[in-house]
């Protein structure tokens, strides 16, 4: 019986589909039987990210339509064999997911693997809650930055409210914080909210935290997850941030300025 | 900018992501004109063989390939073995 996790955060462009990529990449490459699912009916993206679109036959749409069954509309991931992804419908909008429907698969996938990562479209509209409805645990992805800390606070509220384990009556889901894009020199200088900052303002136990790195970008314009860029400090940290979710005591890394020789700044390396 | 990155040819991962694109968004402006045909299309094929042979659905197997303008399905079913089976399913 798998665990499903949702990957959300309110706002867009936070880095969502970046780590639930990453993060699903990760479970799979430490031999967990994986599962990433895209939930942002209409604009699907980790297909990209992940560097399968062009494989993509059936989506999550078919599949809840019976049009298509689970296992052909899977695409097995090319980096790693634990690992499938389920596209989102990119020609379908947003409402044609249904609770029953979700609900039919969801089970399905639960059955068959060991993890299963939802990847929430942005807003707090129909689709992100669909996302995080059946999850069991939750990664909120935060910027340093204030409108997604205060929109971070309000998909808190939201996962504590109108999740099915929360209409049910159930045991909470278990929140993580992973903090995306932090620059420990601009923190340096003043001009950055803190990891202490972010936490005392959600109170959210801390699961990672990912450094801004160029490898990121191009990371998606390869469509190879960062985690397998084990030169990155975000990959690195994306590492790291699995083998803490998975109960392992791993200290955060990259959390000061990185202190650069006159040589390695004139060369940039 | 530091001298090096300066004189360093810049980092093919945008040529790649600017072809990725190309491909994808060609696709989907095709398809968005387009029916979205492909299950209804599996579903009738199915129902063709099926009036023949028995064959469950994950033995059917439908792939989309694409290069430069030309795309080609493929349709792969494993018929089963089995001759009585077969016989069954023919009525």
């Amino acid at each position: 019986m798998a665990k499903v996790i949702v990957v959300t955060s309110g706002k867009g462009g936070v880095g969502k589909t970046t780590t639930s990529a990453s993060f699903a990449s990760g479970l799979a490459l430490r031999g967990h039987k994986t599962a990433v699912i895209d939930f942002d009916i209409g604009l699907r993206n980790l297909d990209l990210i992940m560097g399968c679109e062009r494989r993509v036959v059936y989506d999550f749409v078919n599949v809840q339509n019976n049009e298509a069954s689970l296992k052909q509309a899977l695409i097995r991931d090319k980096n790693s064999d634990n690992l499938y992804v389920l596209p989102a419908s990119q020609t379908r909008d947003k409402d044609a997911l249904t609770q029953e429907g979700v609900e039919r698969v969801m089970q399905e996938l639960r059955d068959s693997f060991d993890y299963v990562v939802c990847d929430s479209p942005a807003g707090i509209e129909k689709g992100a809650i669909m996302a995080l409805y059946h999850a069991d645990e939750a990664l909120v992805v935060t910027n340093p930055e204030v409108s997604s800390v205060r929109d971070s606070d309000r998909m808190l509220g939201i996962l504590a409210a109108k999740s099915k384990r929360a209409v049910e009556g159930g045991e909470p889901i278990r929140e993580h914080l992973v903090i995306t894009r932090y620059a420990p020199n601009r923190v340096a200088q003043g001009e950055m909210l803190s990891i202490d900052d972010i936490q005392e303002l959600l109170s959210v136990p801390l699961l990672g935290v990912i450094p801004e790195s160029e490898s990121v970008l191009h990371a998606s314009n390869a469509g190879i997850p960062v985690i397998h860029d084990s030169k990155s400090t975000s990959g690195q940290a994306y590492h790291d941030t699995v083998a803490r979710f998975l109960g392992e005591q791993k200290a955060m890394r990259f959390l000061v300025p990185e202190k650069k020789s006159i040589i390695r700044r004139l060369f940039g390396t | 900018m530091s001298l090096l990155r300066r004189v360093r040819q810049p980092s093919a991962s945008a040529a790649v992501a600017k072809e990725r694109l190309q491909v994808i968004l060609a696709r989907e402006n095709v398809d968005r004109d387009g029916p979205d045909y492909l299950p209804a299309l599996r579903q009738d094929i199915l129902a063709v063989i099926a009036k023949y042979v028995h064959v469950d659905q994950d033995n059917i197997k439908v792939t989309l390939d694409r290069e430069g303008n030309r795309e080609i399905l493929e349709l792969n079913v494993t018929l089963p073995g089995d001759n009585k089976e077969r016989k069954s399913a023919r009525r």
